[in-house]
């Protein structure tokens, strides 16, 4: 039952640019959008960097308004579209799908290298929109994206052609972990990151069309003038955020039940102790991804929406903050009389439910309709935001990346250099996100390039935190890259995990397992039953 | 000025909000001790002592109680919050009759201002102390925001469609209005004032000083004047009057000199050139510049325009 692992030939054996380009192996496909999303987080974090430094004096100094609003719209599209939809989903879903549910691919090889290329037409596409840079905000709020001179019809046709390999990625993973789970892998068996990736598949596939046919309208408008959205020509500029949300919200999810579920593998190995509450974790996914959906209207309610709309998607919003609360308190659970090692993985694990807990308090200010009111479009949506996704999904991703680099690629990393980086990147974090809660509340209105001077002290605070938030990621980077060249030959389990893909040779075998192994137990099970 | 909540709440309504505010703050603040405290009291209490001490930890999996217990306080909890931040967000949505009555119409990037009496201003709203006012939004060109911080509230401004807000102001004094929709280029310098003034002092301005279009009388020179106009209007939201250039091509300067049109062609900066671009801004756009300047033809008295004219003539 136990393959012994290294007998065939490691996945990254063969050479050569055609056998990345054309490969059916989803080990090779993931690492591909792992490296292309990571490319992308790292341009788009310099975009960031770049409005920090302008936001250090309140009068534009070095950029000038129309350069900074590029800025942040790219800064934006980048890390939504190219970074943080993908990234997890994509890149370690394509990875380690197959390998946690005990298989030799995914259901259609064809179709995942598809929509790779199909990924990667968009952000070529993306890319050539620069040359007349969108200033619209990644929101593509019309009349004024319908109106720009920008780019704005190339760059939403390259985010269609995203949505499309999004659309085909989530697709190819229901069918894979509906159809190809290994003997014995019933759904109560399956990895909580499976459950996870499950639950982002189906938003995916849902929501992600919608978002394709908005784009479709806007061009439409841009190129033939019909007035879906333009109130001169009887249509409506806010029906634009209606089917823009109902799609950007559920995606957040997209973004968020992934991470949720690495956060979930990963402390019940650094605990020693099985996952508290499997099942509320793994139902709490499928329950926000289908709650998600009845929850847009929170990104709209100083639109000019009926009271009665706000006070449904209100409450619609509270409920969702449940189950996500259920999962904190599992996580939490989990700890409680394990024997618990900080390995980096951990630390970033820990420092989701950490940062994810603040994000999620910091959620019934805007919730609540009457703060939401007081607070929309200032900074303190900013924090939040940046808190819910760079906290969590990004640390989950961290995460990730920590526990999976010896599986992908068979080298150990310096876990010392991985925990100074750590450090830099939770301090660092910490100081320029929760300033902006502070200037938020004060009444700074998000997307300024030039601010009252009032706002001043704050911003240069979060600028400083900013800096050391970027010198962590770059130490991290470094160790990655050293890691790659130069780290200690891992073995196949380093973290004495249970879950299949440990079972695997480190890097995994072209064919993952020489035998597809019999499951009989879930994955969970450390610790002592008598104990 | 600046209180816990870093800013007064000008208003009750203000205050009902930042009772909400330190509510929820408040259960936000007990939950994240009592999450964040078990994170770290756990994290550190079961460390990993001695390597044998792996094969000791209980094979907990769960627990019905608890797990029922917290869906059940935090969705109690929830819905706590949702009903009052809903009952105070119904209270301010309900106007209340009698309300003081100012349209606000928003364009790229400037708001004008227009009171049911037919007095127009731009980017500074004055309004009685102590009586309801009801600002009547919308705008002309693209999305735009009305945000009074002071007031706890925000109103989108939608092309083609009407909304409003309704606010007490209580105290009298000088109120920052953000926009807070993403407008284009100038979003950021499209600042407007709210001043609210004691009923008195308001009245007397109705009679005398607004239909002159400010608080001066008419003995200052016409350049001076200009000047005034030039920075209430919005006009240095775009164009600037030194230093780095914004949107708009830069007022130094500006006055005898040559310029060069969309098109090809140029035209000499004159007395008539300026007044029409400001009354007819289209008309000749000057070459590598957005045509966005909206006209001013309605909002500026043709004495304002040319007292700008003049000031304009001073900008050497």
């Amino acid at each position: 039952m136990v393959n012994e692992p290294g007998n065939g030939r490691g996945y990254l054996e063969e050479r050569g640019w055609r056998s990345w380009a054309f490969t059916l192996d989803h080990k090779r496909i993931g690492a591909m959008y792992l490296w292309t999303t990571t490319v992308f987080f790292l341009i788009g974090g310099v975009f960031a960097l770049l409005l920090r430094l302008e936001l250090l004096s309140p009068q534009a100094r070095y950029f000038g308004n129309h350069t900074y609003n590029v800025f942040f719209t790219l800064h934006g599209a980048m890390m939504i579209f190219l970074f943080i939809i993908p990234a997890i989903p994509s890149g370690l879903g394509n990875f380690f799908i197959p390998l946690h549910i005990g298989a030799r691919d995914v259901a259609f090889p064809r179709l995942n290298l598809a929509s790779y290329w199909v990924f990667a037409a968009g952000f070529l596409v993306i890319i050539g929109s620069l040359v007349a840079p969108m200033d619209t905000g990644w929101t593509f709020y019309t009349p004024y994206s319908a109106k720009s001179a920008a780019a704005v019809t190339t760059l939403s046709l390259g985010i269609f052609l995203i949505g499309m390999s999004s659309i085909l990625t989530g697709l190819n993973f229901i069918v894979t972990i509906h159809k190809l789970r290994a003997p014995g892998m019933t759904w109560h068996r399956l990895p909580l990151f499976i459950w996870g990736m499950y639950s982002t598949s189906i938003i995916q596939v849902i929501a992600t069309p919608v978002v394709g046919v908005t784009f479709l309208l806007l061009a439409a408008e841009r190129i033939f003038g019909v007035g879906f959205f333009d109130p001169a020509k009887g249509g409506d500029p806010v029906l634009f955020q209606h089917f823009f949300w109902f799609y950007s919200h559920p995606v957040v999810y997209v973004m968020i039940l992934p991470a949720m579920g690495i956060v979930s593998e990963v402390i019940p190995v650094f605990s020693r102790k099985p996952i508290f509450g499997y099942k509320a974790i793994a139902y709490s996914s499928v329950a926000i991804a289908l709650g998600g959906f009845l929850v847009w209207g929170h990104h709209m309610f100083t639109s000019g929406m009926s009271p009665l709309a706000n006070m449904i998607f209100s409450l619609m919003t509270f409920f969702v903050a449940v189950p996500t609360a259920v999962k904190v308190f599992n996580w939490t659970a989990t700890l409680y009389r394990g024997s618990i090692t900080f390995e980096a993985p951990m630390l970033y694990a820990l420092t989701f439910i950490f940062l994810f807990i603040v994000g999620g308090l910091t959620g019934p200010f805007l919730g609540a309709l009457a703060t939401n009111v007081q607070l929309h479009d200032t900074y303190f949506v900013v924090a939040h935001f940046h808190y819910t996704m760079m906290g969590g999904t990004v640390m989950g991703f961290f995460a990730g990346l920590h526990y999976w680099f010896p599986k992908m690629t068979g080298k150990m990393l310096n876990e010392k250099v991985a925990r100074i980086a750590w450090a830099l990147i939770f301090v660092g974090f910490n100081v320029t996100f929760f300033t902006m809660f502070v200037v938020g509340v004060r009444g700074m209105p998000r997307r300024y390039a030039e601010y009252l001077p009032k706002f001043h002290t704050e911003n240069v605070i979060s600028t400083i935190g900013s800096a050391v938030l970027a010198l962590g990621i770059l130490v991290m980077c470094w160790n990655f890259l050293q890691g790659l060249r130069k780290g200690a030959p891992a073995p196949a389990n380093p973290w004495r995990a249970l879950s299949l893909e440990w079972r695997a040779a480190s890097p995994p075998d072209v064919e993952n397992f020489h035998e597809i192994p019999v499951v009989t137990d879930w994955p969970y099970g450390y610790g002592t039953p008598k104990a | 000025m600046d209180n816990v909540l870093a800013f007064g709440a000008a208003s009750g309504q203000a205050g009902r909000v930042d009772a909400l505010f330190v509510m929820i703050a408040a259960i936000g603040g007990f939950f994240f001790f009592l999450t964040q405290g078990m994170l770290i009291y756990f994290a550190v209490k079961y460390r990993r002592r001695l390597p044998d001490r792996d094969n000791e930890t209980p094979a907990i999996t769960g627990s019905p109680l608890l797990e029922f217990l917290w869906i059940l306080i935090p969705s109690i909890v929830v819905v706590v919050i949702f009903y009052y931040g809903w009952r105070v967000y119904t209270d301010q949505r309900i106007p209340v009759a009698g309300a003081t009555e100012v349209h606000v119409n928003a364009r790229q990037w400037m708001y004008e201002i227009r009171y049911p009496d037919g007095r127009t201003a731009i980017n500074e709203i004055r309004v009685p102390a102590g009586k309801p006012v009801k600002f009547i939004l919308s705008a002309a060109d693209v999305l735009h925001g009305f945000y009074l911080p002071d007031f706890r509230v925000k109103m989108d401004m939608i092309p083609g469609r009407v909304t409003t807000l309704w606010v007490q102001p209580d105290r009298p004094g000088s109120y920052q209005i953000f926009c807070t929709v993403y407008c284009g280029t100038g979003h950021s310098n499209m600042l407007a004032q709210l001043i609210v003034m004691p009923q008195r002092e308001y009245a007397e301005w109705v009679e005398h000083g607004a239909r002159e279009g400010g608080e001066a009388g008419g003995k200052e020179p016409l350049h001076e004047r200009g000047e005034r106009v030039v920075k209430g209007a919005g006009c240095l939201n775009c164009h600037a009057v030194d230093g780095k250039e914004k949107i708009a091509p830069n007022f130094r300067g500006l006055y005898g000199s040559k310029v060069p049109l969309d098109g090809g062609t140029s035209v000499t900066a004159d007395e008539e050139y300026l007044r029409e671009s400001i009354e007819d801004p289209g008309a000749k756009v000057v070459k590598g510049y957005p045509n966005v300047m909206p006209t001013f033809k309605t909002t500026l008295p043709r004495k304002d325009t040319d007292a700008v004219v003049e000031y304009l003539k001073t900008l050497k």
